[in-house]
């Protein structure tokens, strides 16, 4: 038998009468967000066999996991119980956490402009940062999944760089268009379809975030590594990418 | 679309959408459950056409539906309470009718409750969205087209009728009322709830304000305070109930967001929230919390009684 010696770091929660949560620690990091990862993976797996009739859905997020399970053939004991052996080791840099790492690298491109990004001018205005330096700092780094949702296929994005992360609009857009690259805070998004939203607009990506018909379905996954790449607009209409008609142009009362 | 008949809908009512059991596994892509506000009803109204309990069937909230049989088959109603009525004639609720091609089936406005169930016999026939019929407009997920019925909708079902009619005998249908105990296991964010935050939280009796709908259970009342303002964004469990800046608790149904940042209190259980998606504005409940075992046996003591209970044959 397995030894159960849970991690300090390894708290189930109730979440509710179906659902225990997983909190790995209390801020957001990559390092934890790959442990997110890593026990959604060994969780996933062992739904094909030892947990099949019991655990339902999952939702890992920046900092825990969600298991829904099944309450008609279980019960959160034996969740709990058979949750803490699969993960006992997670702590443990063990064969499965190392494969793990080497995360999926998804390239988005992005046209951004004024004309695709109609907060850019306000952020140069906040920032003191010329629009090609808030561009270039944008498309620089490699941004990690951290969780799926709000709507189907929006994938939280993080890190934003300091410098440009700027904080959610006072008054939300009704209309955010489908494919909006947008800021808040520390985090950046694809907007995968129009929807009334916040988040700081600075380009558009021709690239279907979410597509039933596709597979896959999306093209990122939580853990993934994203990587936004700066096209023209001619290299964006030719991906398929259309420009709206009208981006609620921010009409900032200082401008 | 496939050629087929059915369901021709020639009224839809103010909100009837196509509804199974509900869509699981498809959380990691950002979809939610959807399924029926009140799963029990809705089994009962598949248990009364003699059929699988999530066979595919329509929630129509506060009513309005109209449908033309286009073939032979059998139908129920159950939940709120509609009035029913086939060719003009006056129907019960909660047991099944053998109808025939050019019927008209009719449902009114609910006088309690808010939310019907309309079965067929064998369940609509539709293809599967991410495994499930469930209709979520928010995502444009489900159903025939992702949105709510509208007239003309052709909803495809089997052209046979059951041999034998079937009723809930009347002492034993659910009754409805305009107030409701939603037991409540604290969970989640509760240690950020301060003991006396606690106490007012369940010892107070909330309002159904007018923000009720599918997503959500917006309560007025009481303002429970938090320690914290919002945590990072995680896993939101039906029935969360979720206390906003504004201290005014929210609980999340169905077609919730999968994730979210507010603090959580607790999560009313499944048998509860069948009674309160059967409320409606100016309704008044309250919480009681109860620890996850009580949790546990109160959703088998549910579902072992509905197993029990014998449905009685009529004509």
């Amino acid at each position: 038998m397995l030894k159960e010696t849970p991690s300090a770091n390894l708290n189930i929660h109730i979440a509710g009468e179906n659902a225990l949560i997983i909190y790995f620690v209390e801020q957001a990091s990559s390092e934890v967000s790959a442990k997110v990862q890593q026990a959604e993976l060994l969780i996933r797996h062992a739904m094909k066999d030892d947990l099949s009739t019991d655990v339902i859905d999952l939702i890992p997020s920046y900092a825990s996991l969600m298991v829904m399970f099944n309450l008609t053939t279980t019960d959160h004991h034996q969740v709990r119980n058979k949750l803490r052996t699969l993960l006992h080791n997670l702590e443990d840099k063990s064969p499965i956490a190392s494969n793990t790492e080497q995360a999926v690298l998804v390239e988005l491109p992005v046209y951004y402009s004024i004309e695709s990004g109609p907060d850019l001018a306000v952020i140069s205005k906040r920032t003191n940062l010329s629009v090609e330096q808030i561009i270039d700092i944008h498309q620089a780094q490699e941004y990690r999944v951290y969780a799926i949702g709000f709507a189907p296929g929006f994938a939280y994005l993080g890190d934003v760089d300091e410098r440009i992360a700027l904080p959610r609009l006072n008054t939300p857009r009704m209309k955010v268009p489908k494919g909006a690259v947008a800021i808040a805070d520390k985090q950046t998004a694809v907007y995968p379809d129009v929807s009334p939203g916040g988040w700081n607009i600075i380009g558009l990506c021709p690239i279907d975030m979410f597509n039933a018909t596709a597979t896959p379905i999306m093209p990122v996954n939580v853990g993934d590594k994203v990587k936004f790449k700066v096209i023209t607009k001619a290299e964006f209409l030719a991906l398929g990418g259309e420009l709206p008609e009208n981006l609620g142009v921010n009409t900032c009362p200082s401008q | 679309m496939p050629l087929s008949i059915g369901f021709l809908v020639k009224q839809p009512g103010m909100l009837s959408l196509i509804q199974d059991a509900g869509r699981f596994g498809a959380f990691n892509i950002g979809l939610t459950n959807g399924g029926p506000i009140d799963l029990g009803a809705f089994r009962w109204a598949n248990r009364l056409c003699a059929n699988e309990l999530n066979a595919t069937a329509i929630e129509i909230s506060v009513g309005g539906l109209a449908l033309t049989a286009q073939l032979d088959s059998t139908i129920a109603v159950t939940g709120a309470n509609m009035p029913l009525s086939i060719n003009g004639q006056v129907k019960e609720l909660w047991r099944s009718y053998q109808v025939k091609a050019g019927d008209l089936i009719e449902l009114g406005f609910a006088t309690q409750g808010v939310r019907s169930y309309l079965a067929v016999a064998h369940g609509f026939m539709l293809p599967e969205s991410f495994g499930s019929n469930a209709t979520v407009c928010r995502e444009g997920v489900g159903g025939l087209t992702g949105e709510k019925l509208k007239v003309g909708d052709i909803l495809p079902c089997a052209n046979q009728s059951r041999t034998q009619n079937l009723t809930l005998l009347d002492r034993l249908r659910p009754k409805f009322s305009d107030e409701a105990v939603l037991h409540t296991v604290p969970s989640y964010q509760q240690q950020h709830f301060s003991s006396h935050q606690q106490r007012l939280f369940f010892s107070s009796e909330y309002t159904v304000s007018k923000s009720f709908d599918r997503m959500g259970y917006r309560l007025e009342g009481q303002k429970i305070s938090c320690d914290i303002d919002g945590i990072l964004s995680e896993g939101i469990c039906h029935g969360a109930v979720q206390i906003p800046a504004d201290g005014q608790p929210i609980v999340l149904m169905n077609d919730r967001q999968t994730i979210g940042g507010y603090p959580k209190i607790g999560a009313v259980s499944s048998v509860d929230t069948d009674k309160l998606g059967q409320l409606s504005q100016g309704c008044k409940v309250r919480f009681e919390p109860i620890s996850m075992e009580q949790a546990h046996n109160l959703f088998h003591l549910n579902l072992s009684r509905f197993n029990r209970t014998a449905l009685t044959l009529c004509d």
